[in-house]
């Protein structure tokens, strides 16, 4: 059914390229030329042939920062990620399929949780919590699953109206059945697509928070706290801050064309005449 | 009306040469490409006179009336041919010259006025907007014009109604209301867009009634698009048949309906009549519904109020009824989807619970349902096999070849090859699904099944199909059908006894002879005065022979 | 206006106030999922007993939680707000200045940003499909990946330290000429708008496209009105509510944007204040800002609420 030759050109980069991230984050230790925390060389070199990216604040070379900072980035998204992922999409049908209070009382809790800026709560949160990578994944998946909550409990309310979950219920069949088989795969695109974007979305709440000190703590280092290292540069024309901001800005750019590609794709199925 | 040449007065209003009409479709997972909608139809249609263009749905019958408008809805592209109005093709007229044109010698009435009203403004201001619009009326002028035009459409407090939003009127009034606005224009053309498909059968007989009397009066040209043979022959002078936007037919509203001479027309005037001789009430009923009522939640308005029917083995009951005269209340009552509050139901000797959960496997398994919408009542993501085969797995553990052969039977009962096996429900066509839906029900081995109007979502000649294809099955298998239904039509071809419902209640009930025959009570007599008869006049002699005002006022 | 409305708007009103009241003990609930102690962890592992138990005396750390949550409440309705731990001054006091400050950069790039939004939006539908429409598209796309740091400092590195147009750190003081302090938030404002400029197009775009695609317009169109006349008296009236709503919701993204530019641009605001404050561990800092920021945002939903509750004609003119 998937032909490569019928992928758009942009979604066909996005994957390429999130393909390069994800070996890059993989592959660290194996691609970076110099350590982690090795001083090379001078406070901020300029690029060359030794420094591809040049070194940083410290004189430490900045690809290989970059390198294992790719690692440290994408690995607490992707737990975060799946963390509120399977929080969210579990309560979310459940709350859907069940119904009465414990639908209720979930929705109006996370109506609460939503009141509130996400970034602002998890401030408000991180201002008392021990800053670890264990503290960040939990905050930032426990906030993020609110969104997959609503998103999940939206579509699977959808589905378990239609008459075709009603002829299975007419049947008999058991609640199992009706979550897995009925609704589970009619659900799945518009989660897919959801998955990307709350990928995005975890990269740049990470990166924010570190940026503004809250997140990975040195001597660990992440993207938006290299960004954070290297700001006071700018000021002296020094662009170093700009590469791992933009290494951000590429990763989000890039799962977010292989994320609308899905959604687009999904909506296709419906066919139709015009799509606009 | 618009100004014209006295030397024009006896050309045609409409002349129509060699329209090709295409659009760009987007098939799921394939690129997209070109499809001609309407294949080089000719018409012509002389001043004051009705056209009624009849067809199924791709018949291309509205892409065609929109055209007269030179317009094109969607990716829709007229792409060839000539529309003459009043001596000038509209389709040479460019942006400016159309705009002249629409709103003031052609006007448009569409099948739902619920939406082609805006919400935003008064009933008067969007009348009147054409007229003032294209100066043709001064505000004052326009809106006595309007208000004489709502008393001539009979709608009430005709000198206040315009002061309203469109969501303060019902469907049938505001139906009215659109013609109103399109007369108000004094155009040469109406286009009237199966203005009474979305309304009740009762309701739609004033609508007709209404617009007939309005086109007669002013003297206006009409195209009237319908999928209702019955209905066009009311309003029409000539009827044309169109098939895959090509013409099949063109004559005398008497000649297609009396004397087709296409193959293709006479299907679509015989298509009620199927055989099927009534049965008379024998040995115990399969289902005894006794006394039931029930309401949704806590309310207090009873959706159902002490309902009894009885449904004999391989027999058929058909439930009639308006929207809201609670015959699908009933299915979900029946089926546990609603447990009533009060009575109780019996099937096949033992009482059934009134919640779906406390059923036991027997009961779920030989009381089956279809469903109106196939294509919903299917999980998208299975195929025909898988959907056909559940039932045999789950109530009959059948497995592997065992159940694949039993798949295959059940498809070759409905007429369809093995070839569909594989297949997912959107590579189905309409009917193939409601077969689909009818497989699935039978492979329960039900002694009864619940047909929630599995026909009404369906093109004449594919619900006859359906139909047939029931009544064989009813007597191969000896399944009883309760079969729900607003088509008094479907009724008399099919049912052996009939339940009439009205707010809740049933107001008539017993066979099939005897319900549909006189002494009626008020509401059977205007719900089968209601019903359109392909004969010519049949609307005047219902109109003045009812006895009840329909529900829609 | 007749009752239903006015009843509703009220409603929602009320259900947002009760809403606040949740949220101040959501935040309250939030400071205090601590597994240890507050004041050890304001003081560390090194500090002594005596050190530890004055802390907890003057923090009310021996009350029970709720009774803590009651005093906190109060004072805040009364417009007490505490006092910092780090600092030992008046919070209500400190944020007065800094308040004012986020709320006209805040402002500013809402001035700039919804009303291009709005335009830009308008132009998507109006040659929508066509290269405008995808190049429109294309950048909202990219611009919800981008980090605000690096929109941020990419205006720095080109506007502040390249060109030279203006000042890299937005430092603003009492008394500044109005003019001066425009020049100061430029780039932070300029920062702001790119940030929600093209989720708001977007969402603009789709609200009115939705509103086009109805079947009324077609009506409007068949009656052979000019295009100007169908937008302005047909698609307008009804596309106001969700473009009210698309604005108020994009203003809520602002506020969150609001953090982390005021830093960059080391902007002496609420933003600034909060971070400094989560950094030196100050909770009632921290509880106060945050509950601050949180009535903003419920505040701006309210409104977008309201403006659909008005703008519909069924609510408007009942039966």
């Amino acid at each position: 059914m998937l032909d490569i030759r019928r992928i758009p050109i942009g979604a066909l980069i996005g994957l390429i390229l999130t393909t390069l991230f994800l070996l890059t984050a993989i592959f660290a230790p194996l691609l970076a030329p110099y350590g982690l925390g090795e001083i090379v060389g001078d406070v901020w070199e300029p690029m060359s042939a030794k420094f591809w990216l040049g070194t940083d604040n410290l004189g430490r070379d900045l690809l290989s920062r970059m390198i294992y900072g790719a690692r440290v980035t994408i690995f607490i998204a992707v737990l975060a990620t799946a963390l509120s992922f399977s929080l969210g999409a579990i309560l979310g049908f459940t709350a859907a399929v069940v119904g009465g209070w414990f639908d209720t009382l979930m929705s109006r809790f996370v109506d609460l949780l939503m009141a509130i800026p996400t970034l602002i709560f998890g401030l408000v949160v991180l201002s008392v919590l021990p800053s670890t990578i264990l503290t960040l994944i939990l905050v930032m998946g426990i906030l993020d699953s609110t969104r997959v909550y609503r998103l999940s409990r939206a579509v699977a309310v959808d589905i378990n109206v239609m008459d075709f979950v009603e002829a299975a219920k007419l049947r008999g069949e058991g609640r199992g059945w009706i979550i897995f088989r009925e609704i589970l795969p009619n659900a799945l695109s518009p989660l897919v697509s959801e998955l990307g974007l709350r990928f995005i979305y975890a990269v740049l709440f990470l990166s924010a928070l570190s940026f503004l000190g809250l997140g990975v703590q040195p001597p660990q280092a992440d993207w938006g706290g290299m960004v954070k290292e290297n700001k006071d540069g700018i000021v002296f024309g020094i662009p170093a801050a700009l590469i791992p901001a933009a290494a951000i800005a590429a990763l989000a750019i890039s799962v977010n064309l292989v994320a609308d590609w899905v959604l687009n794709r999904t909506t296709d199925l419906k066919g139709g005449r015009g799509n606009g | 009306m618009a100004e014209r040449n006295p030397a024009e007065r006896d050309d045609n209003l409409l002349d129509i040469r060699n329209l090709r009409i295409e659009a760009k479709v987007y098939p799921p997972g394939e690129e997209p490409k070109t499809i001609t909608l309407v294949h080089d139809v000719s018409l012509t249609l002389k001043r004051g006179k009705v056209l009624g263009l009849i067809g199924e749905s791709g018949a291309g019958k509205s892409t065609i009336g929109l055209s007269t408008m030179a317009y094109g809805r969607g990716g829709v592209r007229i792409t060839g041919g000539e529309v003459v109005i009043n001596g000038r093709d509209i389709l040479k007229q460019g942006k400016r010259g159309v705009r002249a044109l629409r709103g003031r010698e052609v006007c448009y009435v569409a099948q739902s006025a619920a939406a082609a009203f805006n919400p935003a403004h008064r009933l008067m201001d969007q009348v009147v907007e054409a007229a003032i619009g294209h100066g043709t009326a001064s505000r004052a002028e326009a809106e006595k014009r309007a208000v004489a035009l709502f008393k001539k459409l009979s709608l009430p407090d005709p000198e206040n109604i315009g002061n309203r939003y469109p969501h303060q009127v019902s469907g049938g009034q505001l139906q009215r209301v659109m013609t109103a606005m399109a007369l108000c224009s004094q155009p040469d053309l109406i286009v009237f867009d199966e203005p009474t498909t979305a309304l009740d059968v009762t309701t739609q007989i004033d609508v007709l009634a209404a617009i007939k009397d309005a086109i007669h009066d002013t003297g206006v040209a009409a195209l009237y698009i319908t999928h209702d043979l019955a209905v066009v022959a009311q309003v029409s002078d000539e009827i044309m048949v169109l098939r895959h936007g090509r013409l099949v037919e063109w004559g005398g509203t008497r000649q297609i309906i009396k004397e087709p001479r296409q193959e293709y027309t006479n299907a679509l005037v015989s298509v009620h009549e199927i055989e099927h001789r009534e049965q008379n009430p024998a040995g115990t009923p399969v289902l005894s519904v006794k006394d039931v009522t029930a309401a949704y939640g806590r309310s207090h308005v009873k959706v159902l109020k002490n309902v009894s029917v009885d449904i004999y083995p391989g027999q058929t009951l058909a439930v009639v009824g308006e929207s809201g005269s609670g015959k699908s209340t009933l299915a979900r009552a029946i089926t546990g989807l609603l447990p009533p509050e009060q009575g109780s139901i019996t099937f096949a000797g033992r009482t059934l619970s009134n919640a779906l959960a406390q059923r036991s496997k027997a009961d779920l398994r030989e009381l089956q349902m279809i469903y109106q919408m196939a294509d919903v009542a299917m999980n998208p993501r299975q195929t025909v096999g898988t959907i056909i085969g559940r039932p045999l797995e789950f109530y009959f553990g059948m497995r592997g070849r065992e159940r694949d052969k039993r798949v295959a039977e059940l498809l070759e009962k409905i007429e369809m090859g093995k070839g569909f096996v594989d297949r997912y429900p959107a590579e189905l066509s309409g009917g193939q699904k409601q077969r689909v839906c009818i497989a699935r029900a039978l492979a329960a081995k039900p002694r009864m099944i619940i047909c929630d109007e599995v026909t009404s979502a369906l093109d004449p000649l594919v619900a006859h199909g359906i139909l047939k294809l029931l009544l064989e099955l009813q007597a191969e298998e000896q399944v009883a059908y309760l079969f729900i239904t607003h088509d008094l039509a479907t009724v008399k071809s099919i049912a052996d006894s009939i339940a009439v419902m009205y707010r809740g209640e049933v107001v008539r009930y017993g066979p099939k002879s005897k319900v549909l025959a006189p002494p009626f009570d008020d509401y059977t007599d205007l719900l089968l005065r209601s019903v359109p008869e392909m004969e010519i006049g049949w609307l005047e002699k219902a109109i003045s022979g009812r006895r009840m005002a329909s529900a829609g006022n | 206006m007749s009752s239903p409305i006015v009843k509703l708007v009220a409603q929602r009103i009320a259900l947002g106030l009760l809403l606040l009241l949740a949220v101040s003990v959501l935040i309250f609930a939030g400071t205090q999922i601590l597994p240890g102690d507050v004041a050890q962890s304001i003081l560390g592992q090194s500090a002594t007993p005596e050190a530890l138990a004055n802390l907890r005396a003057e923090l009310g750390l021996n009350d029970p939680a709720w009774v803590r949550y009651f005093k906190w409440l109060g004072g805040v309705l009364t417009g007490d707000l505490g006092t910092a731990l780090s600092s030992g001054q008046d919070i209500a006091t400190s944020i007065r200045g800094r308040l004012w400050n986020t709320l006209f950069l805040a402002f500013a790039a809402a001035v700039v940003a919804v009303p291009l939004a709005i335009l830009l939006g308008l132009l998507a539908v109006r040659y929508r499909n066509g290269p405008v429409d995808k190049i429109i598209s294309g950048l909202a796309l990219a611009s919800t990946s981008l980090p605000e740091f690096f929109i941020g400092y990419l205006l720095v590195f080109f506007f502040a330290v390249k060109l030279q147009w203006f000042p890299g750190i937005s430092t603003v003081y009492d008394g500044m000429p109005f003019l001066d302090r425009l020049k100061a938030i430029a780039l932070p404002a300029t920062a702001l708008t790119l940030v929600v400029l093209a989720h708001m197009m977007r969402m603009t775009r789709a609200a009115i496209l939705n509103v086009m695609q109805s079947a009324y317009i077609e009506t409007a169109e068949l009656k052979g009105l000019s295009p100007f006349d169908v937008i302005r008296k047909h698609a307008f009236p009804n596309a106001i509510a969700p473009i009210v709503n698309v604005v108020m919701l994009n203003l809520a993204f602002l506020i969150v944007g609001v953090v982390v530019v005021e830093v960059i641009f080391v902007y002496p605001g609420m933003g600034q204040y909060l971070v400094d404050h989560v950094a030196k561990r100050d909770v009632p800092v921290v509880q106060a800002v945050g509950l601050i920021f949180a009535a903003v945002y419920i505040g701006l939903n309210i409104v977008a609420d309201i403006a659909a509750i008005i703008a519909n004609p069924r609510l408007r003119h009942p039966k």
